[in-house]
């Protein structure tokens, strides 16, 4: 597992974003979801190392923390790879391939997936993660690579996109 | 050149962008520039017709000409060939409201659906929007349910349930706050109607949780949105913020002195929070487990005060309900299925996308008259309707009439109107084997048939499709497996997560892989059909 390139200084480290998350937030009803959103989504994962930080603002056990962050498939406890490739394995994305085109992923960046989790090559350069509908399914089979949606996929563009990431990094 | 800027409309829902919509209309507007001229460009909702996509509309004195599927490289051609006064080329449609897939169809609820800007307030009120608002402003919160009540309108999340029963009962409840909350965790794979709305005509959902506030006199509200939505949530949100700064949401709700706040949530990836309890929890702040009913939510729901929970299509059902009074919308329909339902094309569909029939239709028509059959040419084999818990239905029923009881009456499910079609290379067996699995995966884990039950139903389903020769598995059971003994062992698994199973999950797993098994026992390895009751 490689690591993302960590919070450079203080002022953006996990500890510190976590205190500003939980400042303007913590008071709120049924708060964890959305603290853990915003933690993510500026972390690019929730860090072990802030869960009892988490944990003591919102006045939880950190098992309690815990078991939120690791029961729900969107919340990571690892840092990604720099792009994130999520296929849609759904059945109308089976019903166009979409078995074939994880295969193919899963080939194509070096990652190998099972179950319903999702798994990071061993140079850090991509995490495939399935997932479970898109809402695209009349234009499958569908894939999300770094956020943004695509549809109608393909091998051969699944490989283009694929290699414009490379050629940019 | 003209004065007047042409006004031309680019789809910014998330079926359109995913095929580039934004590099089209990007093209668009720098050819425009670069030939001087004028351009008013529209970002609206899709019309759901996602072949076409990207769907590029221009307004012209006969109507919006709709263009599809353009190609970014396709701009600079239609614009020499007089796209701008919506002139023949090879990707033209004439009219859009005549495309015949458009033109069939009987849109209430998705009426405004890529007509408009979905974050435009002008756009939505010039379109009958908050006129159901404003009428139920001036009733009794018991007249509000009683309209509901007549029009039959049943929870479209799948549950059926009608929608106005529920509210009575939230209505009559005693507390100091009451809440209500929208289940937009649509997580049905073959189910995008949520999504397009939430993404193409926001305000038509905030209008209905409103009207559901005043009827049962809550004043907070929730709108839980599935991760996988991004577009929609930040759509959702947006249009909150521009729906309370004009005074339709917030304190003094059009200077009635009622008031609702509207919160949006993003849902974390669990399919189960699709079931209501599980989302409460969830909302909560807790892992999505389910909670054992009663109590019911709508007596003690989230943080254990009364709670309407509806789908996002009932929501966005009622404010057509309320301006146009119960009987317009009770008159579509069948039996005890009346309205409209947004059908959702999907899977391996020439013409997939949004269709908004009256209940009755079938599914031969929808999926041969709408959908012009397989995207592949090859012969339809299975369609499942209702998502990942709904049966797959064979051909000898596709003629019948799309309607809750008539559905029941075949062991399948109408849910929520997703509908994906699988051709003649589809494995039933995988695919009933892909159920079961998908049911560990997302399984919460609370109760035993669905956490075991889901994993030794991926064995033993392995187990009656291993070759006979097979000797993998010869130690537990003798050489070789007994297939017949195999299919009763399902059989009786499917039971008991049938009837022991606390919620959807497990309880209605089996469907998928009964219909499978008792429609397509050849897939399964088995010769002679094993027909008992299913």
């Amino acid at each position: 597992m490689s690591a993302q390139p960590a919070a450079a200084n203080a002022a953006t480290s996990p500890e510190t974003i976590t205190r500003t998350v939980l400042a303007r937030r913590a008071q709120e009803p049924g708060a964890l979801l959305p603290i853990l959103h915003e933690v993510q989504d500026a972390l690019g994962h929730v860090p072990r190392e802030v869960v009892p930080q988490i944990a003591e603002a919102l006045n939880l056990s950190r098992a309690e923390v815990h078991g939120v962050v690791t029961y729900y498939h969107h919340f990571r406890s690892e840092a990604p790879g720099r792009h994130v490739v999520q296929v849609c394995r759904a059945e109308a994305c089976q019903a166009m391939g979409a078995d074939a085109l994880f295969e193919h992923a899963e080939q194509r960046l070096g990652c190998h997936a099972h179950g319903g989790h999702g798994s990071t090559s061993d140079d850090g350069s991509f995490t495939l993660n399935p997932v479970f509908c898109l809402g695209l399914c009349a234009s499958s089979p569908a894939i999300v690579i770094d956020e943004r949606l695509h549809a109608r996929m393909t091998p051969e563009r699944f490989d283009q996109l694929i290699g414009k990431l490379e050629a940019a990094a | 050149m003209s004065a007047a800027p042409i006004t031309v409309y680019v789809p910014r829902d998330s079926a359109a962008l995913a095929v580039g919509a934004d590099e089209v209309a990007d093209t668009l507007q720098a050819e425009c520039a670069r030939r001087g001229i004028a351009l008013n460009l529209v970002r609206n909702g899709s019309r759901g017709l996602f072949w076409l996509e990207t769907l590029l509309e221009v307004a012209t004195p006969r109507g919006r000409i709709a263009y599809g599927p353009v190609q970014p490289e396709d701009v600079a051609g239609l614009l020499d060939a007089g796209l701008l006064n919506g002139a023949a080329h090879a990707l033209c449609h004439g009219p859009t409201e005549q495309i015949p897939y458009l033109a069939k169809q009987e849109r209430l609820c998705f009426a405004r659906m890529g007509v408009t800007d979905p974050l435009s307030l002008a756009d939505y009120e010039a379109h009958e929007g908050w006129s159901g608002l404003r009428a139920a402003l001036a009733m009794p919160g018991e007249t509000i349910v009683q309209q509901v009540l007549d029009s039959g309108l049943r929870g479209r999340g799948g549950a059926a349930f009608p929608t106005g029963i529920k509210w009575k009962t939230v209505a009559a409840a005693q507390a100091a706050q009451k809440y209500v909350v929208c289940n937009a965790d649509e997580g049905d794979s073959g189910t995008f109607s949520d999504r397009m709305t939430m993404e193409g005509d926001p305000f038509m959902l905030i209008e209905g949780m409103t009207i559901a506030a005043l009827a049962v006199g809550a004043t907070r509200g929730y709108v839980y949105i599935r991760s996988e939505y991004p577009d929609a949530v930040a759509t959702m949100s947006e249009a909150v913020v521009r729906a309370q700064a004009a005074g339709f949401l917030g304190d003094d709700i059009l200077g009635s002195g009622r008031s609702l706040h509207l919160e949006i949530r993003k849902a974390a990836g669990a399919y189960v929070c699709g079931e209501e309890t599980a989302m409460l929890e969830s909302l909560e702040g807790r892992r999505g487990i389910v909670r054992a009913k009663p109590p019911l939510p709508a007596i003690e729901g989230l943080f254990g005060k009364p709670t309407v929970i509806n789908n996002v299509i009932s929501f966005a059902s009622v404010p057509l309900i309320l301006a146009r009074g119960a009987a317009f919308y009770r008159d579509y329909g069948v039996g005890r299925s009346r309205g409209t339902l947004p059908i959702q094309l999907a899977g391996n569909i020439r013409h997939g996308g949004l269709v908004e029939k009256a209940f009755g239709i079938s599914l031969r028509e929808l999926m041969y008259d709408f959908g012009g059959g397989s995207a592949s040419g090859r012969p339809i084999k299975a369609v499942q309707v209702g998502g990942p818990l709904g049966a797959y239905v064979p051909e000898s029923q596709w003629d019948l009439p799309l309607d809750y009881e008539a559905y029941a009456a075949v062991g399948a499910v109408v849910g929520h109107g997703g509908i994906v079609v699988h051709d003649d290379t589809a494995d039933l067996a995988k695919l009933a084997r892909y159920a079961m699995e998908f049911c560990a995966i997302e399984s919460c884990g609370k109760c035993t048939p669905c956490r075991i039950g889901s994993t030794r139903g991926v064995e033993v389903i392995d187990r009656i499709v291993a070759p006979p020769s097979s000797t993998r598995n010869s130690t537990r059971n003798g050489p070789q497996h007994n297939r017949p003994q195999q299919v009763q062992l399902l059989r009786d698994l499917c039971d008991t997560m049938l009837n022991g199973s606390l919620c959807a999950m497990g309880g209605m797993t089996p469907y998928p892989v009964l219909s499978a098994l008792n429609h397509y026992p050849q897939d399964f390895g088995i010769a002679t059909p094993d027909r008992e009751a299913a």
